[in-house]
Parts: C-alpha cells; sequence; structure tokens
C-alpha cells in the first residue's frame, strides 16, 4: 500500500530523515516509533504531500507522491501531531467544509459526516464553536477530519496526545478497528501504545531507521538476555553462591533490601539457555525456601533505549 | 465545480464570523457617504456661484464636478481598507497551523490562491456596491451620463483587484498579520506616489514610474475613459502578484 524507497529530507544543512526505505501492507497498523526531532513527522508529512522529499520515492497505492500528488493526497486522511483547526467554525461546518475540499460527492456528504460524527463522539459538540471545545474533543473532530472520507490509508502523528486517560483507551481502540480494512501508520513515544495496537514497528532514530520489526520480535531480538526475578528464605551469601554456579547465570542481584526472611533477586541469563528449571533445583538442594520464580520482560522502553543509545555508542 | 470553491466559502465564512468584514464595510462606507457628501455639497456651492457668474459655467458638469473626485476620494479609501482584508488570508493560516492541513488536501495551490483571493473580492465589492445608491440618489434630481459611471466601477474592480493580489501575495510571505498589513500598505501608497518623482528624474525613468503608478491607471476611469493600457496594466499586475504567491507558497514547502 505505502512504499518508501531512499527517502531523504533536507531542510537546508538539517538532514531531518536520511535514506529511510519500507513498505507498509494493506490494512496494516504501523507503529512510528523514536524521540523527539528523529524525523517521524518530517516523513508522514512527505507522505501526505505536504512537503515533497529532496530524494527517494514515494508512493501510496501506486501513486508517486511528486508526480501525482492529488491521487495520493485523495486516499490519505491526516492527523497532524498539533491539531490547528479553524476556530472560528462549528464542528459541522468545519466538517462540511472539509468534505467539500475533499471531493466528496454531494449526495454522500451528509452520511459521511454522520458516520465521523458518531465514531468520534462528536455528537454533543456538533453545533458548537471549535474555539471552545476542549483539548480532547479538538483532537477527536481533528480525528473526524481525518477519517471524513473514509480514505485508504491514516496517518496520524501522535493521536493520544492531551487526551485524558478514558479518551486514550477509545481512541486506541477506534484506531484498532480501524485497521484491517484501512492502513495506518502512526507515531507517538508512548510504548504500551505501540505494543497495543500496531502489528509492525519502525523505530526511527536520528533520521534514520534503527529497527523494524514485529513488537514481540523486537523484544526477543533484542533482549539477548533474559531477566529473572526470585524471592528465596534464606541467607543471601548462601543463596547468591548456590545461583552463581549454574551454567547460563550470568549475574544475580540482591534487590533492595526487605525485611523477613524473604530477600529478592534479580538473575540475568543467557537467552537460549533456560535454565529456570534448574534455578529451582540448586534453591531445593540448598534447603532455601523457593517463593517466587518469573520472567522479567524487557518492555519496549528498554529496547527503545538500548537501541538509541546503541546508536549513539556507534557515533562516538 | 471550481475545485477552489469551497475555500472560497470558507473564507467569506470566516471573514463575517468574525467582525473584520462589518467593520471595514462599515468604515469604508462612513468615509465614502461623507465624502460624497462633501463634494456634492461643494458642487452645489460652485453651482449657486455659477448663476451669478456665467463665466464658471463652462466645463461644470456633474461628471467632472461629482463623480470624477468622488471616484478619486473611494480609491483613496480602497487603499486604506483593503490591507486590512488581505492581512489575515495567508499570515493566520500560517501562525495557527491550519495551512498544513490545507495543504494535505487535494487542492492545488491555485484553488487556494483564487479562492481566498475571490473572498477578499467579494468583502471589497459589497460597499462598493452599496456606493451605487448615493449616485442613484441624484439621478433622481438630476440626469446622469451612466458611461462615465460605469466605467468608474470597473476602474474601482479592477483596481482594488490589484491592491487585493498585492495584499496577499504579502500576506503569504509572513505570519504576522501586523506585518502584513504595515508592509501591504507602505507598498500601496509607494506605488501611489511613484509617479511624483517623475517630473524630476530622467525622462525615461520618469514615464517608467509613471507607467508603474497604481492610481494614475486609475485616473481615466475616474474620467469616465476605458483605456485598454490600464485594464491591461490591472490585469498584468494582478496575474504577477498572483503569479508570485503560488510560487512563494509552493517554495516553502520545499523549505519546509
Amino acid at each position: 500500500m505505502i512504499e518508501i524507497q531512499n527517502l531523504t529530507k533536507h531542510f537546508g544543512h538539517i538532514k531531518a530523515v536520511e535514506n529511510i526505505s519500507f513498505t507498509v501492507n494493506k490494512g496494516e497498523i504501523l507503529g512510528f516509533l523514536g524521540p523527539n526531532g528523529a524525523g517521524k513527522t518530517t516523513t508522514m508529512r512527505v507522505l501526505t504531500g505536504y512537503f515533497p522529499p529532496t530524494k527517494g520515492k514515494v508512493r501510496v497505492a501506486g501513486y508517486d507522491i511528486t508526480e501525482t500528488p492529488m491521487d495520493v493526497k485523495k486516499r490519505i486522511g491526516y492527523l497532524p501531531e498539533n491539531v490547528s483547526l479553524y476556530t472560528d467554525m462549528r464542528v459541522r461546518d468545519y466538517l462540511k467544509f472539509v468534505g467539500q475540499v475533499k471531493k466528496i460527492k454531494k449526495r454522500s456528504l451528509k452520511g459521511n459526516i454522520a458516520d465521523a460524527i458518531e465514531h468520534c463522539g462528536l455528537e454533543s459538540v456538533q453545533n458548537r464553536i471549535i474555539g471552545k471545545l476542549s483539548k480532547g474533543y479538538r483532537q477527536r473532530v481533528g480525528l473526524a477530519q481525518a477519517l471524513l472520507h473514509d480514505p485508504e490509508v491514516l496517518i496520524l502523528d501522535e493521536p493520544t496526545v492531551g487526551l485524558d486517560p478514558k479518551q486514550i483507551v477509545d481512541i486506541r481502540k477506534l484506531i484498532k478497528d480501524l485497521g484491517g480494512e484501512r492502513t495506518v501508520i502512526l507515531s507517538t513515544h508512548i510504548l504500551p501504545e505501540v505494543q497495543m495496537i500496531c502489528e509492525r514497528v519502525i523505530i526511527i532514530n536520528e533520521g534514520k531507521i534503527a529497527a523494524i520489526d514485529t513488537p514481540d520480535n523486537l523484544n526477543r531480538q533484542l533482549s539477548k538476555q533474559m531477566t529473572l526475578s526470585m524471592e528465596v528464605e534464606g541467607d543471601p551469601q548462601k543463596v547468591i553462591a548456590a545461583l552463581e554456579n549454574i551454567d547460563g547465570v550470568i549475574d544475580v542481584k540482591q534487590r533492595a533490601k526487605k525485611k523477613g526472611k524473604i530477600k529478592g533477586y534479580e538473575i540475568t541469563t543467557k537467552l537460549e539457555k533456560d535454565v529456570r528449571g534448574e534455578l529451582a533445583r540448586a534453591i531445593f538442594e540448598n534447603q532455601l525456601g523457593l517463593y517466587e520464580l518469573k520472567t522479567v520482560e524487557m518492555t519496549l522502553e528498554d529496547i527503545f533505549l538500548k537501541l538509541v543509545t546503541q546508536e549513539e555508542a556507534h557515533h562516538v | 465545480m471550481f475545485s477552489g470553491f469551497p475555500v472560497f466559502k470558507k473564507e467569506l465564512g470566516a471573514f463575517f464570523l468574525s467582525p473584520i468584514a462589518y467593520v471595514v464595510m462599515t468604515i469604508f462606507l462612513v468615509l465614502s457617504g461623507y465624502f460624497f457628501y462633501s463634494t456634492l455639497a461643494y458642487y452645489s456651492l460652485i453651482s449657486l456661484q455659477a448663476i451669478q457668474n456665467p463665466y464658471m459655467v463652462s466645463g461644470l458638469n456633474l461628471t467632472t464636478g461629482l463623480i470624477s473626485p468622488f471616484f478619486g476620494n473611494i480609491a483613496v479609501i480602497t487603499m486604506l481598507i483593503i490591507p486590512m482584508l488581505t492581512m489575515r488570508l495567508f499570515a493566520e493560516e500560517k501562525k495557527n497551523g491550519t495551512i498544513e492541513l490545507l495543504f494535505t488536501y487535494p487542492l492545488r495551490d491555485i484553488e487556494i490562491l483564487l479562492g481566498k483571493f475571490f473572498a477578499a473580492m467579494v468583502v471589497y465589492l459589497i460597499p462598493v456596491a452599496i456606493t451605487l445608491a448615493y449616485i442613484a440618489f441624484v439621478g433622481t434630481i438630476t440626469d446622469l451620463a451612466v458611461g462615465p459611471i460605469l466605467a468608474g466601477y470597473l476602474g474601482l474592480v479592477l483596481m482594488g483587484a490589484a491592491f487585493i493580489a498585492l495584499g496577499v501575495l504579502i500576506s503569504s510571505t509572513t505570519e504576522n498579520q501586523i506585518i502584513a498589513v504595515i508592509t501591504t500598505f507602505g507598498l500601496l501608497l509607494l506605488l501611489w506616489v511613484v509617479g511624483w518623482a517623475a517630473n524630476f528624474t530622467s525622462p525615461l525613468l520618469g514615464k517608467i514610474l509613471n507607467e508603474l503608478s497604481l492610481v494614475r491607471h486609475f485616473e481615466s476611469f475616474s474620467k469616465g475613459v476605458i483605456n485598454i493600457k490600464d485594464v491591461v496594466f490591472y490585469l498584468s499586475f494582478i496575474f504577477f502578484c498572483l503569479f508570485v504567491t503560488g510560487r512563494i507558497l509552493e517554495s516553502k514547502r520545499w523549505r519546509g
């Protein structure tokens, strides 16, 4: 659905995006992850036709963004990062204007507006002036204008920023529902969001792609070590001595002192070797009490930090 | 349907949703009404004197005594008012960031541009059309030559369009409305008086300066003469300004 080949975008001397290539399949929800200034918004703006790329090819549904921008724009719904709407207009009038600009047929315009209002929960504010709405409602109006012409591709730049927790849940659900028929690209720096919604993730840093994969694979690939958490009753020195000698264990650390006889430990092991059974046996054989043994999953946050710092280490 | 039409409607709505259109139109009508009244009063005073002094009668008629000065006055008001109509057209959208979405809709720059241009034109032409009532009022008392009046209004349309085109151009270069208004006004005034220097410079430069003057081309219209040269001047001025605006919008996008 979307093909990006060697996309480069410079602003004067500033290299916002360097040589990015990726494709997005029809119906896929792709997450765009990266720190501020990584080039997420720039990439999205190129995709929407807001500005042309310095170099490289961008194709949406087979149409080239520089050669046939109108055909691309017709197929895209875009929610910008800072949703700026015409604050003097009423919600319904605004949507009508957007519909006309997007060349929705007069016959279906009314239905499209009604659908967008319903999808985004705007029934109660449809006759209010946009400038008087709260941030959450404005965000929803922004989403409504993106959805209005039922586009094949949705590009959402940080769609959940500034919403309250209930609204965030609603919007995430909405985006998930939208995937399947539509192709969605969304950017965020909220990592659990990506894990929840996206089928694939692109991590972008300093204008370059640091990783592309499914959230699960990223978790697996990037954590070459596994972290286990244990709670054991007994003398800490004895515990550490017993666990350290097991093949595959890299490190054993006692967690911050806990009152009582049960202490917490963090054990780092090699990923390819599951030593949980051996750990339990060692505890048992040393006549210590095992109260808990569980794996600690690396969050995308950790991966993200790791990737970004790895990149930086390469640069230095 | 012309694809810029929704933009035109939205812009027109924006003028009337905010007080801008009402304020601009009121000021225009108050000023033009006052000018018309004083010109008419002066004309009737002169006419009374002419009854006693037959030498004055020659060359005294409504076209030169009332209509022509009135159009001159309206031209001045137009110059004051139009920068305030055009200042927000692009500057406001750039400041508020609404231009980002506008540029991602399936619209050509030219459609956005023309939509905005014609919206400002309508807000300008409404009070101009209302001034027809003043002239109709005089027409109920005495006979008026219709030709010169039509020529004058054609001149107002063309001159106003040229002013608006310049205003649109300036508005596209900045996101600050104050800068837009003062630059537009300054340029209009400069293009107005540029002919004055013509008398002191070399003949060639003088001729060029004279031809550049926005108001010089209006003079013949206000006298009731439609000169193809003047029509072409205004049309090419409008085209030039809108063309440059289009290029500016495009280059801003390249540079981000």
